[in-house]
């Protein structure tokens, strides 16, 4: 059994690693913890400044960093958190609220409105719902302006000064340090949890993410809600802090800021942007004949990372990955770890296609389709370009919804619904072209195959509960046997865009039997690799399939079908033209002349 | 009052149509949005002002220079935020360079013009006391220029699109930018061209709508979200429906904004515009398209 806790060690971040990342937050710690020793006013007000940026940057790094959503407004939350919590503290609607629970309903609004702004994002292109956060950013303002009982119009309305033990001073000073804390702890938990690695499978790979089961409307939704919160109490803070707002207080601009400071930081980090936010918001103190021109610097500056550095800082720093990786690998699978990736109890199971038609308008992409996929059999499905191979695996893989015809699943219709909702059927599928995250290693793409197996909710990723860390154990014991299995376990912590295309197909295997799928639709995996490469593909696909997984493989290599094939289905222009064992294919004439070649 | 809610709600709608329009051509050109729509009607009216109010120029002299700096700022929009990007258009990295580059201009705006809206001239002096002047006064010209700059933009944008070579090789990029490229339509030129006939637009729609609106640089992004609200609802790329789409909002919002309140108005147009957006994704007129795998 030693083969196999080697790899598992692999997996696991270097020690030297982890130390790095703890060291600055825990130096960062202690440095907010003692400045006000400083007993500096000035430097404590900059501090605080930073802090609540930060409040509102750390939550908006989920959405911007990680899910790759434009949110180009989010300073709205911090408007509406502001006069949320300064008209309940003064008592402009009803009675005078606390101001701690003034604060709390400040949140509340940011994180519904959150929500209410997130919505485009969930069906339509970036520019949408960068469009949206803008608007809304924009209406917000007027609103301000117009509704002067509650926010004073343009005069503005007094911030909530905090009661014991957060008074004015030192004592606000720390109710800002102890948020921003908190705020990092738990998007930095969110971040470092599937949910985290689902977001940024949404924003790098997001067929690859739906077929792997992540709901994006779902995380999506939970991440706005949690920015948004974060936002609002951002905005509680930034009233108290001004002491006096006004809409102009709030401008579109401060967006910027908010925003470079994650750029600059990098995407998918979270110290980056809060070093970034740190360092955006103290720079125009220490500098001040350019505080006037701060704006312009900040745009600016988001114009030259966009054409420069589009990976943010970060990305210049990774020197690790830079380090050259060994010439001429090779991938070796071990189809002997098969049966503990796969772990089927039961087979007998069933994919059946009957009269399936799919037309995109007057096109004929698939015309009555009879095809059926079984348990521990690979299906092979081959034709010319164009004759409906890859369609037929996308209304299997639930991506398109067929005209007519039936779809069943051991004797039970599968309905056409979101294509994520195939992960739960346990159908798994690969790519014509391999959809990888790249900035992230190779095991964590092939964590982001096992997400529906996690048990751990949202909420208990957030808190880092003892659920969340087995979820994440497991998932990372899974995903080294998955990579060990098909060969590349040596290659686990190499950032995935750094692997020759050959190695993308194994990984995008690997990837597919975390979900231990009972299914298996592989969208022709040979292209591309060498002849000894393909041999092995063949024994790992057959290995697979007698596992007791149905595998439907789409191919262009005849050789490799017609050595693994169980039975062979072969397309021309969306019809079946031929079905049977692949000795009755290889000698059916028209397919020979039609496709195969004399 | 059904007069100034039918006068004002026409001109200002048709200010918005003009920058949806903005949107549009640059969009057909090049399938990216880009957020300098908004800034070019504003500095339609910035620039016409101190052009004309602060140096001295004549109206027409004026309406000429600031066309031309619009059409300048297209060729540089997109020279140098648009085309860098171009070849990663998935990562919608254009959303933050155009901004950026808005906010310069806009910032720029802002230290030197000033934040204070001011007025915007008189453009076509018009005696009241004569025959002449109390018919064209009738209406004040503040309401019906920008309709009319409006209708005189998609006028030519028709006979450009369908009677002329150059506005059939347009349609021909919009449509399917490699089959052009391969048939040797020179796409850079082209989506020159086309980010130039953007500013020209859009520099258009603040000159003519100054007058009501000022010369404010906050224009800027009141008129990126309400330029855009007609697209979203016409449809991209479909400038009668950005016509419909902006006149519309315009009557809808002044309506609203008499009847009911600023506050209703702003948060009723964010409604609809969402509603619109999650009900309609590809606009009352567009048609879906997208494949994915």
């Amino acid at each position: 059994m030693t083969d196999t806790t080697a790899p598992a060690r692999a997996g696991g971040m270097s020690w030297l690693g982890r130390l790095e990342g703890r060291l600055s937050w825990i130096l960062l710690g202690l440095a907010g913890l003692a400045l006000p020793l400083l007993d500096d006013s000035y430097i404590g007000t900059i501090a605080e400044r930073a802090f609540i940026y930060w409040v509102l940057s750390a939550g908006l790094n989920l959405v911007v960093g990680y899910a790759g959503q434009i949110a180009i407004g989010w300073v709205s939350m911090l408007a509406l958190g502001a006069y949320t919590t300064a008209a309940l503290a003064a008592g402009r609607v009803g009675p005078e609220w606390n101001p701690y629970l003034a604060l709390a309903a400040g949140g509340a609004i940011g994180a519904v409105f959150g929500v209410i702004v997130g919505l485009p994002a969930l069906r339509l292109r970036t520019f949408y719902f960068a469009m949206t956060t803008l608007g809304f950013a924009t209406i917000v303002t007027q609103v301000a302006l117009a509704w002067k009982d509650v926010t004073g119009g343009g005069v503005g309305t007094p911030g909530p000064v905090f009661p014991w033990p957060f008074e004015p001073g030192w004592g606000f000073y720390y109710l800002c340090f102890i948020l921003a804390a908190l705020a990092t702890w738990i998007t930095a938990n969110i971040g470092s949890s599937r949910y985290g690695r689902a977001l940024v499978a949404i924003r790098d790979a997001e067929v690859a993410a739906e077929a792997s089961g992540i709901a994006k409307p779902r995380i999506l939704m939970l991440v706005f809600l949690l920015a948004g919160a974060l936002g609002g109490v951002a905005g509680g803070l930034f009233a108290s802090l001004q002491s006096y707002i006004t809409p102009d207080a709030f401008t579109f601009e401060m967006s910027v800021l908010f925003f470079i400071a994650i750029l600059i930081g990098g995407r998918g980090s979270i110290l980056g942007p809060a070093l970034g936010t740190i360092l955006l918001t103290a720079l125009p103190e220490f500098a001040a004949p350019l505080v006037q021109w701060s704006t312009f610097l900040y745009a600016a500056l988001l114009l030259l990372i966009v054409l420069l550095v589009p990976g943010g800082i970060a990305d210049l720093l990774d020197f690790k990955n830079r380090r050259p990786l060994t010439q001429h690998r090779e991938i070796v699978p071990r189809i002997e770890l098969l049966p503990r990736v796969l772990d089927q109890a039961e087979g007998g199971h069933a994919i059946e296609l009957a009269a399936i038609a799919l037309h995109f308008g007057g096109v004929r992409a698939i015309d009555g389709l009879d095809l059926e996929i079984h348990s521990g059999e690979v299906h092979g499905l081959i034709g010319p370009n164009g004759s409906g191979k890859t369609t037929t695996l996308n209304v299997i893989s639930g991506y398109y919804a067929p005209s007519s015809g039936t779809l069943r699943l051991d004797g039970a219709p599968l309905p056409f619904e979101e294509p994520h909702a195939r992960a739960n059927h346990r159908i798994a599928r690969t790519f014509q072209t391999p959809r990888l995250v790249g900035a992230a290693s190779v095991l964590q793409n092939v964590m982001i195959g096992g997400t529906v197996h996690g048990e751990a909710s949202f909420a208990e990723a957030m808190l880092s509960l003892p659920r969340h860390h087995r979820d994440e154990r497991h998932l990372r014991q899974a995903a080294m046997l998955a990579l060990a299995t098909v060969g590349l376990e040596s290659l686990a912590n190499v950032r995935a865009d750094r692997l020759q295309h050959s190695e993308l197909r194994f990984m995008e295997i690997a990837r597919a039997l975390m979900l231990r799928p009972a299914f298996l639709l592989l969208d022709e995996p040979a292209a591309g690799l060498s002849t000894e490469e393909i041999r092995r593909l063949g024994a790992l696909i057959k290995a697979i399939s007698r596992e007791g997984t149905g595998v439907l493989l789409v191919e262009h290599h005849a050789d490799l079908i017609f050595d693994i094939c169980d039975r062979v289905t072969v397309l021309n222009l969306g019809k079946v033209l031929a079905a049977g064992t692949p000795a009755e294919i290889r000698s059916h004439r028209e397919v020979v002349s039609a496709y195969l070649g004399a | 009052m059904f007069e100034s809610i039918v006068s004002y709600g026409l001109a200002v709608g048709a200010v918005y149509a003009l920058i949806g329009i903005t949107y549009n051509v640059m969009y057909s050109a090049s399938r990216v949005f880009s957020f300098t729509a908004g800034m070019l009607g504003m500095l339609g009216g910035v620039l016409g002002a101190l052009f004309i109010n602060k140096w001295g120029f004549n109206a027409a002299l004026g309406f000429v220079l600031v066309l031309a700096c619009g059409a300048v700022l297209g060729l540089v929009t997109e020279v140098l935020t648009v085309r860098p990007v171009l070849k990663s258009i998935e990562q919608h990295l254009y959303v933050l360079s155009t901004l950026a580059f808005a906010l310069m201009v806009q910032q720029v705006t802002a230290i030197e013009w000033g934040t204070e809206a001011q007025p915007f001239p008189v453009l076509i002096p018009i005696d009241a006391s004569s025959p002449a002047g109390s018919i064209w006064g009738i209406v004040d010209q503040k309401f019906w220029l920008p309709v009319l700059a409006c209708i005189v933009t998609i006028g030519g944008l028709e006979f450009l699109y369908r009677r002329t070579l150059i506005g059939r090789a347009f349609l021909a990029i919009a449509e399917d930018s490699y089959a052009a490229r391969a048939l040797g339509l020179p796409e850079t030129q082209l989506r020159l061209a086309s980010f130039a006939l953007a500013g020209v637009i859009g520099t258009l729609a603040g000159f003519t709508g100054a007058q009501m609106l000022l010369a404010f640089f906050g224009n800027q992004s009141i008129l990126n979200f309400y330029g855009f609200v007609p697209v979203a609802l016409g449809g991209m790329g479909s400038n009668r429906g950005a016509v419909i789409g902006g006149l519309a909002l315009g009557l809808f919002q002044q309506a609203a904004n008499f009847l009911v309140g600023g506050i209703f108005a702003a948060v009723a147009v964010f409604a609809v515009f969402i509603a619109v957006l999650l009900l309609r994704p590809e606009g009352l007129a567009g048609a879906p398209a997208a494949r994915r795998v």
